[in-house]
């Protein structure tokens, strides 16, 4: 019954995604919008890279295999490339929101921070990535067969939903960690989000041998956890505290007054 | 699901697969080759219950009691079957398959195979279930009372030529019935026997006239004969009983070793006097025919039943002289009577390699030349039953070379250029559905539709009628259609045929009109017309409707790997779950060292 296996890859794919927008997005409509609309940039940009890829696959050589990959391989990094410039396009518009949105309201402060408008847009690009990775994998594995009449691994599945996952999440910190890389004009930082995400992907390549792409890209998620943690303003100290559970005691004693 | 080779394709095997709760469906590899001990999935007694000896007519020969027609049946077609029975020939598929098995499926040293395994699924939806009756019954309250009703199945009909033979057969499988011996046979020697006759018959009249017939349906209990028996007895039919002197049918001829036939007649009739009289005379002067043709006849030693024929039905209706004509003298030759095996080579109708199509069919094989031989012994055996000379015997003699055309269009390929131009314009274009590559089906298929398309053989013979019997007019193609303008043409005593004409040297045809007394009429079972759905009298068969069929094969994993993609999907989800609602209620706490006021919402 491949049903289990349809949901077991829907919630292995989708589940962090899926438990980060219930507890942390779903209450703020502002930041519904954002994610949204984050995920539709990242769908232009899709749309875009697509166009190039299609118009280059009909004037190529259908027959000769390598220029098919070669090719391939071209749409591959066009693509990381036109995303990380879409990325970077959404927060240019969103500075320019947040300018306009902070001169009409009446309050004098951002009703939405840029951090937590990197992380939402962040995931947004991770939503509707991890949604195109994934979702025409998950309906072929409701039919009644597998994978491997062919030679193929069986576990195309499971390795299929496994990286989603890690590419849903790798997205949102790349999100925290470029737009963090905008604000504070670091170039370099900039840089390696391009290159990380290039790595990632051409990582692919080495399937059917899951372990050389899984493995690296976990490790690449890691180092980028713990660099987006770091700057949205998480330190070590904090999370030492948090894991001991002395945290009243912390809150007390910073608390300012409003 | 099971894929077996045609070496275990036999009653016991099957009907294991039967009452077995794990067989699901099962794919036979059809070989090329025929299986050396025989194979007949029809009964050991065809159409026992429709034939004429029954427990008021000649009981001591009913059931097959005194002969055994079909020993080696093993009555698989008339098995009910809960799964689909797929038949695979061609070679891909087959190859395919049995990697797909090698690879995946097989047991290494006595253990059973590790997942995933390879699997097949058979679509094979029938509308129709239980018995005619509950069949009828639900079609036609859904005509009565519904708006768009769905017909759930057919009866069986086709529309027949009228002569006595039959034309048609079956298999275990659908549409794969090349019936070679069981009406090929028949249908080629009484074609040529027709045209042998024709010119002596319109030159020299004999006293009564010869009324050929082919019967159509004769496969599921006599539809076509017992339509014409019905119809003549409620005088609806050109003739009545009455009107009907003797009958010679041509039951199956193609195998006739060391060239002896048999002529086979029903005993309990004879027992009449008259009819008595009639059916010795027409032995005598069938058996003189064949001593001047050097071909022995010979009626069978021991006083045995008809063989299952036409015959029998209007035996059923009324005592009537007549004879089946076989090459059989008990037990059929025809060790592969109703299966896929029945084909050209069982009936040694095989040419020498090198050959072009056409060369094939001008080829004159033994078979043709002993089919031949048994065509002239029915002509002229016509002619004399029919009261004519003996003197006009020695011109009446069928040709080799037709047999040898017509055996080659009905047994290996019917697009041939023969074929197409006897056949109108319309078939003889390059996709007509009726003269694809190969050789004809004989399965007589269902026929929702009324008015539809005839069936392809019913249709060759009727041109092949045509192009022998008939004469040339110069009508045009509009007149053709309908000549009842005309003065000098008869619609109702002629049939007009607009055919295509050989081809001339440029490839182009030039067509013209034929008109020949051929009539086509509806093989319908009388159980039909009369709403008798249970009727034990007549052909109640009827054939279920359908959605494609197709078949696939893929591999199925194990259910451990599945049950664990489970397990290991929620398990990801719970802990995200968790770990999320513990990092967002720690937000302040985790994210303090934020440069921005801490009055944000969270």
């Amino acid at each position: 019954m491949t049903v289990a296996v349809f949901f077991g890859c829907t919630f292995i794919a989708f589940g962090p995604a899926v438990s980060l927008f219930l507890f942390t997005i779903a209450r703020d409509p502002l930041r519904v919008i954002f994610l949204i609309a984050g995920a539709f940039f990242w769908l232009v940009s899709l749309l875009l890279s697509s166009l190039v890829w299609f118009i280059t696959v009909q004037i190529s050589n259908k027959n000769s295999a390598t220029q098919q990959r070669g090719l391939l391989i071209f749409g591959v990094v066009l693509s990381v490339l036109l995303q990380e410039a879409f990325r970077f396009g959404y927060y240019k518009l969103l500075k320019k929101a947040n300018e306009g949105l902070l001169s009409l309201s009446q309050e004098d402060t951002m009703p939405i921070s840029m951090r937590q408008l990197a992380y939402v847009s962040g995931l947004g690009f991770g939503f509707m990535s991890g949604a195109f990775s994934v979702v025409n994998i998950l309906s072929d594995s409701l039919g009644p067969g597998t994978v491997g009449i062919h030679g193929d691994s069986q576990h195309y599945f499971i390795s299929s939903a496994f990286m989603t996952l890690a590419i849903i999440l790798l997205h949102m910190f790349w999100g925290v960690v470029f737009f963090d890389a905008c604000e504070r004009q670091r170039w370099g930082a900039l840089g390696a989000v391009v290159v990380t995400h290039l790595l990632v992907s051409c990582l692919t390549f080495v399937n059917p041998h899951y372990q050389g792409s899984l493995i690296p890209t976990y490790i690449v998620l890691s180092v980028m956890a713990v660099w987006a943690y770091s700057c949205a303003g998480g330190s070590l100290r904090n999370l030492k505290l948090c894991l001991t559970c002395k945290d009243k005691d912390f809150l007390l004693a910073n608390h300012r007054p409003r | 699901m099971v894929v077996m080779e045609t070496a275990f394709f036999n009653r016991s095997v099957m009907l294991r697969m039967k009452n077995s709760s794990r067989v699901a469906g099962v794919a036979v590899i059809v070989s090329k080759t025929e299986p050396a001990d025989g194979f007949s999935p029809h009964t050991t007694c065809p159409n026992q219950n429709t034939g004429v000896y029954s427990a008021s007519y000649g009981p001591s020969y009913a059931d097959c009691n005194v002969t055994l027609w079909n020993p080696l049946g093993n009555g698989l077609s008339y098995e009910d079957f809960g799964f689909p029975v797929f038949a695979l020939k061609d070679e891909n598929q087959t190859e395919v398959i049995r990697k797909c098995y090698e690879d995946h499926n097989m047991h290494v040293n006595g253990s059973a195979p590790l997942y995933p395994l390879c699997a097949m699924q058979l679509f094979s939806h029938m509308h129709a279930v239980t018995d005619t009756v509950t069949c009828m019954r639900r079609t036609d309250l859904q005509n009565r009372f519904s708006v768009n009703p769905e017909v759930l199945c057919d009866p069986l009909n086709e529309t027949f030529v009228v002569a006595a033979t039959r034309l048609d057969g079956r298999s275990f499988f659908w549409e794969k019935a090349p019936a070679g011996e069981a009406a090929v046979s028949g249908i080629v020697t009484l074609l040529a026997a027709i045209k042998a006759l024709f010119p002596v018959t319109r030159e020299t009249p004999p006293t009564r006239r010869i009324f050929f017939t082919f019967f159509q349906g004769e496969a599921f209990d006599y539809i076509g004969s017992s339509k014409m028996v019905f119809d003549m007895q409620r005088n609806e039919f050109v003739m009545d009983l009455d009107n009907v002197h003797s009958i010679l049918e041509i039951g199956q001829v193609g195998l006739g070793s060391g060239g002896k036939m048999w002529m086979h007649s029903d005993p309990v009739s004879r027992g009449n006097s008259s009819v008595g009289e009639e059916v010795s005379a027409l032995v005598e002067k069938m058996k003189s025919v064949g001593t001047d043709l050097n071909l022995p006849m010979s009626e069978p030693e021991v006083s045995q039943a008809l063989p299952p024929s036409s015959f029998q039905r209007f035996l059923r209706a009324k005592q009537i002289p007549g004879l089946v004509l076989t090459d059989h003298q008990s037990a059929f030759n025809n060790r592969y009577y109703e299966s896929v095996y029945d084909n050209a080579v069982n009936l040694n109708v095989t040419y020498p390699s090198g050959l072009s199509p056409d060369e094939q069919m001008h080829y004159e094989t033994d078979t043709a030349k002993s089919l031949a031989k048994v065509a002239t012994l029915v002509a002229r055996s016509l002619y004399l039953q029919a009261g004519g000379q003996k003197t006009e015997l020695q011109n009446i003699t069928a040709d080799p070379k037709t047999v040898a055309q017509l055996l080659y269009g009905f047994l290996v390929q019917k697009n041939n250029s023969w074929f197409r131009s006897v056949l109108p314009p319309e078939v003889t274009k390059k996709d007509s559905s009726l003269l694809g590559s190969g050789p004809p089906q004989f399965y007589i298929g269902l026929g929702p539709r009324v008015h539809g398309p005839v069936h392809s053989v019913t249709r060759f013979v009727q041109y092949i009628l045509a192009n022998l019997t008939g004469t040339v007019t110069n009508l045009t193609e509009k007149q053709c259609q309908n000549p009842s303008d005309i003065i000098t043409e008869n619609k109702d005593l002629y049939s007009y045929f607009w055919v295509s004409g050989p081809t001339s040297i440029n490839n182009t045809r030039d067509p013209f009109c034929v008109r020949a007394s051929v009539r086509l009429s509806k093989a319908i079972s009388p159980a039909f017309e009369l709403l008798e759905y249970g009727s034990r009298d007549y052909s109640t068969w009827t054939e279920s409707r359908w959605k494609t069929i197709r078949a696939r094969i893929f591999l199925v994993a194990s259910r451990q790997l599945e049950m664990l993609t489970l397990g290991v999907g929620v398990a990801v989800l719970l802990l995200s779950l968790l770990m999320t609602y513990f990092i967002s209620s720690k937000a302040e706490l985790l994210f303090s060292a934020a440069r921005e006021a801490p009055a944000t919402t969270y």
